[in-house]
Parts: C-alpha cells; sequence; structure tokens
C-alpha cells in the first residue's frame, strides 16, 4: 500500500519529527493514535507516534531527545483527565520544554460529558489546547497552523 | 438452536459436577445452550456485585465478568490506590487494591459452580492479577502473551512472553499440574516461579481449600482473536488465537478457550470459526477447549437498534459456528462505559437471537478456504521456528512472519497492512514477510486516513439505520 513500505509506528526516518503523538499512561487503545498519525501526515507533518501506554517518563524523555515542535495527546479510556493532568505536570516540570506546544484530546472522561471546569484545570496545568470528542476540525486547523511542519 | 452433539468433543473435559469454568460452558454446550458473558467492570465493590448478581439473574445462561481498571492493568498499583482513595471513578475493579478479603465478600454467594467469574485485564505481564484472583478462590482469566501485549502498550514482547510463563505455572499449580503434568511443586523452572509469587507475602492470601472441596480446574482464553479489534485479517487472528492455546497448554493448562471477534463479513467470519476449530482439534487434542465469539470489536453502531441488531448477528454466528461462549456488546457501547441494565438487555437480546438459531455441523469443505489456507501456514511455520513456543512466538514477531496490520508496538514488524474488500472480506494489501503466497495481496494503494475511517466504521455504517446493508 505505501510505495515505501516502513513500520507504523513512525515517519521521520531518522530526522526530528514535527509531531510528538502519544497515548496516555493507563491508555490501551490505539486506532485513535493511527489516524491521528494519518491526519498529521497529511497536512505535512512527520510523525513520532509512541502509541499506548507510554509511561509519563517516557513521553518526557522522548520530548528532550526529539524536539518536536507540536505533541499531541490523545486518550479515550475515561482516565485522560486525570493522567493527562499528571503529564503535563511532567512536562512543564522540565524548563527545556515549558514553552512546547502540548495539546490533549479525545474522550477525556468516564461519563462522557464535556466538562468546562475540566477543560480549564487542564490548561491552566499547562496544555496550550484541550479538544473534546468530536473537535477534529479545529484540531486539524490548529495543526495546519503549527509553524514545524516539514511540509507547507 | 438445536441439540445436535456437540462436535468439540474434548477428552480431557473436566468432571459434570466441578466447579470449573470449562466444565459450566462444557455442560451448557452440551445442552445445546450458548454461554453469554459480560465485559463489565466497576471500581466500586457493592456496584461490582450487584452487576454480577444481575448477570446471574438475567434471562440467559451467563458466566460472570470482573473486568480490572486500567491502573490495575499496567500495574501502576499506587495509582489505583490514590483513585480509590479520592473516590475517582476507575473504568473497572482493582482487584489488586480492594483487600482480598473484600473481594471474597463481593464474591461470596454469587461465584460458584453455577455462576462461574472470569477475570478479564489485558496485562502483558499479569503475575500480580493471577496472585490475586487465585488468592480470591477465582481460576478463570484471559489474555496470552500476545494478544495482551502488542495491541496495547510498550511492554516488550519477550518480557510478556516470560510474564505468561510464569503467570500459567500459576495458574496450572492452582489446579494441581506442572508444564510436563507433574504435580506441581516439583522443581521445574515454572513451578518454582509459580511458588516465588506464592511465597509473596500478601495479608490473609492463600486460603487452603477445604478438603471436601473439588479440585480446581483452572481456565485461561486467549484473547488472540480480538487483535487491535478490527481490520486484522481473520487467517492472523485465528493463527495467534491458536498458538496462544498451544502456549497455555505447554505450560500446563489443562482448560482452555480460543477466541475470534466477529469482523466486517458474517462468511468469512464462519471460514473462520472452521479454521481455528480445525487447528485446535488438530493441535491441542487432550486438552478441556471452547471457542468463544466476540461482539464486534470496532467503532459500534450509535443507534440502539443498530447496535443490538449486531450483536444478534454475533449471537447468530457463534452458534451456526459451534461456539460454546459469546462475549456481548452493548447498546451503549458506541456512547460511554456500560451500564449493569445496558449488559442485562445485551445478554438477554444475545440469549434470544442464539435460541432461534442452528448449530451447523462441521464439513470437510469448510476448510476449503482462503482464511484455513493461510492461519495453517501462520501457524505451522511459526510452530516449525524453535520446540518452545514461547521462542518460536518471539522469533515469527522478529521476523515478521508474525506482524499485525496498524499494530504500533516497537516489536511488531509493522510491514503487513489490510483493508476491507469490496466484497466486504478482510484481505491483506500488503504482506510484508508473511509465510502468505504472494496472491495473499489484494490491493496496493496509500491509505488515506479517510480511507482508514471508512473502514474503520463500515460496519457501524452498515448496522446504523439508512445504511449500506
Amino acid at each position: 500500500m505505501n510505495s515505501t513500505p516502513g513500520p507504523m509506528n513512525f515517519s521521520h526516518a531518522g530526522a526530528a519529527p514535527s509531531v510528538l503523538l502519544t497515548g496516555t499512561s493507563s491508555d490501551a487503545h490505539t486506532w485513535n493514535l493511527v489516524y491521528l498519525q494519518l491526519v498529521l501526515e497529511e497536512i505535512g507533518h512527520t510523525v513520532a507516534n509512541l502509541g499506548p501506554c507510554p509511561p509519563d517518563e517516557l513521553v518526557v524523555r522522548s520530548c528532550l531527545d526529539l524536539r518536536p515542535g507540536l505533541v499531541v495527546v490523545s486518550s479515550v479510556n475515561g482516565h485522560g483527565f486525570n493522567d493527562g493532568l499528571r503529564l503535563i505536570r511532567a512536562l512543564r516540570a522540565d524548563p527545556e520544554l515549558a514553552g512546547t506546544t502540548v495539546v490533549i484530546g479525545g474522550k477525556l472522561v468516564t461519563d462522557g460529558l464535556r466538562n468546562v471546569g475540566m477543560v480549564r484545570r487542564l490548561t491552566a496545568a499547562g496544555y496550550d489546547r484541550v479538544f473534546d470528542d468530536g473537535e477534529l476540525a479545529d484540531f486539524r486547523a490548529m495543526a495546519a497552523r503549527s509553524p514545524y511542519r516539514a511540509v507547507s | 438452536m438445536t441439540t445436535a452433539p456437540p462436535s468439540a468433543g474434548s477428552p480431557g473435559a473436566p468432571a459434570a459436577g466441578s466447579a470449573s469454568f470449562g466444565a459450566f460452558v462444557a455442560r451448557a454446550y452440551a445442552r445445546g445452550e450458548l454461554v453469554v458473558q459480560p465485559r463489565m467492570g466497576f471500581g466500586d465493590p457493592g456496584l461490582m456485585r450487584e452487576g454480577l448478581e444481575r448477570t446471574r439473574a438475567a434471562e440467559a445462561v451467563t458466566v460472570g465478568t470482573l473486568t480490572l481498571d486500567s491502573y490495575t492493568r499496567v500495574n501502576d498499583l499506587p495509582a489505583a490506590r490514590r483513585a480509590v482513595a479520592e473516590g475517582v471513578p476507575l473504568n473497572g475493579y482493582p482487584l489488586c487494591t480492594h483487600s482480598p478479603a473484600v473481594s471474597r465478600d463481593l464474591l461470596d454467594g454469587v461465584h460458584g459452580p453455577r455462576f462461574p467469574v472470569q477475570v478479564r485485564h489485558g496485562s502483558p505481564k499479569p503475575e500480580h492479577i493471577v496472585a490475586a484472583l487465585l488468592s480470591v478462590g477465582l481460576d478463570a482469566t484471559e489474555g496470552g502473551p500476545v494478544s495482551y501485549c502488542l495491541p496495547y502498550g510498550r511492554t516488550r514482547l519477550d518480557e510478556a512472553v516470560a510474564s505468561w510463563r510464569t503467570a500459567c505455572a500459576m495458574l496450572a499449580a492452582a489446579g494441581g499440574t506442572t508444564p510436563d503434568g507433574r504435580t506441581a511443586g516439583g522443581g521445574t523452572a515454572a513451578g518454582r516461579a509459580a511458588d516465588r509469587w506464592r511465597a509473596d507475602p500478601r495479608p490473609a492470601d492463600d486460603e487452603p481449600a477445604s478438603p471436601g472441596d473439588p479440585v480446581r480446574l483452572p481456565h485461561l482464553e486467549s484473547f488472540g482473536g480480538c487483535m487491535l479489534g478490527q481490520l486484522c485479517p481473520p487467517s492472523m487472528l485465528v493463527a495467534i488465537s491458536v498458538l496462544e492455546g498451544v502456549f497455555f497448554a505447554r505450560h500446563g493448562l489443562r482448560s482452555i478457550s480460543l477466541s475470534y471477534a466477529q469482523q466486517t463479513s458474517p462468511a468469512q467470519d464462519l471460514e473462520a470459526m472452521a479454521a481455528l476449530r480445525a487447528l485446535s482439534d488438530e493441535l491441542l487434542p487432550d486438552i478441556d477447549r471452547h471457542l468463544v465469539v466476540y461482539a464486534y470489536m470496532g467503532v459500534y453502531p450509535t443507534t440502539r437498534s443498530g447496535a443490538l441488531s449486531l450483536l444478534e448477528a454475533a449471537a447468530r454466528l457463534a452458534v451456526e459456528s459451534g461456539a460454546a461462549r459469546l462475549i456481548v456488546k452493548t447498546a451503549a457501547e458506541a456512547h460511554r462505559i456500560p451500564t449493569i441494565a445496558d449488559n442485562v438487555e445485551a445478554l438477554e437480546t444475545a440469549a434470544r437471537a442464539a435460541r432461534s438459531a442452528v448449530r451447523r455441523p462441521p464439513v470437510a469443505s469448510d476448510l476449503d478456504t482462503e482464511v484455513y489456507a493461510e492461519a495453517r501456514a501462520l501457524v505451522h511455520t511459526v510452530l516449525g521456528l524453535h520446540e518452545d513456543i514461547g521462542e518460536a512466538l518471539l522469533l515469527a514477531f522478529r521476523q515478521g512472519l508474525l506482524d499485525i496490520p496498524f499494530c504500533l508496538h516497537p516489536d511488531n514488524a509493522g510491514l503487513a497492512r489490510s483493508f476491507i474488500d469490496s466484497d466486504g472480506r478482510l484481505r491483506w494489501s500488503d504482506t510484508g514477510r508473511l509465510p502468505l503466497p504472494v496472491t495473499a495481496v489484494a490491493a496496493a494503494r496509500k491509505l488515506t486516513s479517510a480511507d482508514l475511517l471508512t473502514a474503520l466504521t463500515r460496519v457501524q455504517r452498515t448496522y446504523d439505520p439508512g445504511g449500506i446493508r
């Protein structure tokens, strides 16, 4: 299918990826990550996809190693609020990652309801944007505006 | 459903009256009844008990499920403890966090020979879970070194294989067997591994069975038929399920089940189940075993009518293909974690659909299929790689001889890709290094995010009103 077949989990072929895409530590879902990888690649990004269940330390280390311009956290298991809050605190705790753009989206709580307080707490803790389930168009527009794309 | 004699004659079948999970399912199968089972887990013990009680009381032949929460699954027990302490809702039951006494109370009078309960978890390194379930009197669970590792995280496959060897030995030892068939505690490596876990000092842990108790026959189900939930060609699902079954048997399990998840083509699903039956008959004689169908594991219909009719199709597949058990999905699946009432409705809907379906006796031509030929080639190639099944699985993934399409795990070759063909069947668009003929490749073009979404939502669109059915 791909003219240059390569492993599924990265498309940056050695160079620094423009986006680090990741699930959260307790979230085993992967289709959201496969789909977002394709979406991001189609608007010109190169993607390192950490896949499901990365420990917070791995996300931090990968950000420091790969220096992506944009970090995308996707969660659909209902623990996204809790896990995402812990993850952003770990990322922002490192001064070198204080200015990295980090966004989160998906189904972030178990009851499936959008919650203004939740969005406020996530942004207060350091996320640049919080996308609800169904706000893909907004996500795509944000990612397309990102100055870090490999192709424009 | 008819009461034709069971074709899955299993020489190792447990005696009638045994308390085991496998025996319960075998008795229902012999009566011509499909066992239906929810995927249910709640953090609160009271709610979890209510879920089991109402599963048991449903108008259906049911077994119970304790689905564990994701923190317990990844062995982040501090996070599970914090969540319980702070009242943060969990997406399953934290078996390793609530005390054994709490879990025993929860099971007391519900779990038993007439209503066995299976622990479902998704852990690539499940020793802590197996220790906990054995310590509260349970002995049925599910998973596998491949199926609980590759789809769900980054745990190295070799670590998962090592952990599942230990977990199998722990389960087998609870039933009094070791991998070589001797009585437990006989000094094998697996026996010693199990001993180490059993020696792990936990409060109020191992309650010795009273002398009158029937011998336990621990049961382990391979989740191999569900890899990534959707878009995996059925031949690969069958192969992983059979290979994990062989792994369990070689590590001492005497009662197992093999799974297959409903996919995009009812005809191909029947072929896959026939292949699963034939390969398990061939490679797992003398083991108590049954086949399990999972209602569709991918993107679920959003409407009530669509969701329930997809479930009914799964129930018909289960009965017609000679499966003994069905794992249901609910009408709420697309929207939220299902409630107890959602689950009861699903169990009763599936049981009704099963009663109007007819078990089809296997015929030789069932195996004259692409699915069987591919599954057989995959299974026998892997078994030929190494005499140790764990090593054979590791070699197979390292060499890309097993390769799960769209799986992001670092130990998956990631070269094989699949697609839904115009006839609705799942096929290969790239076989990577799989030991399959080039004719197995049915399409070659780059998949876009829109194509992927179309494939992922095909079943949803088919079953929701106004769909393409």
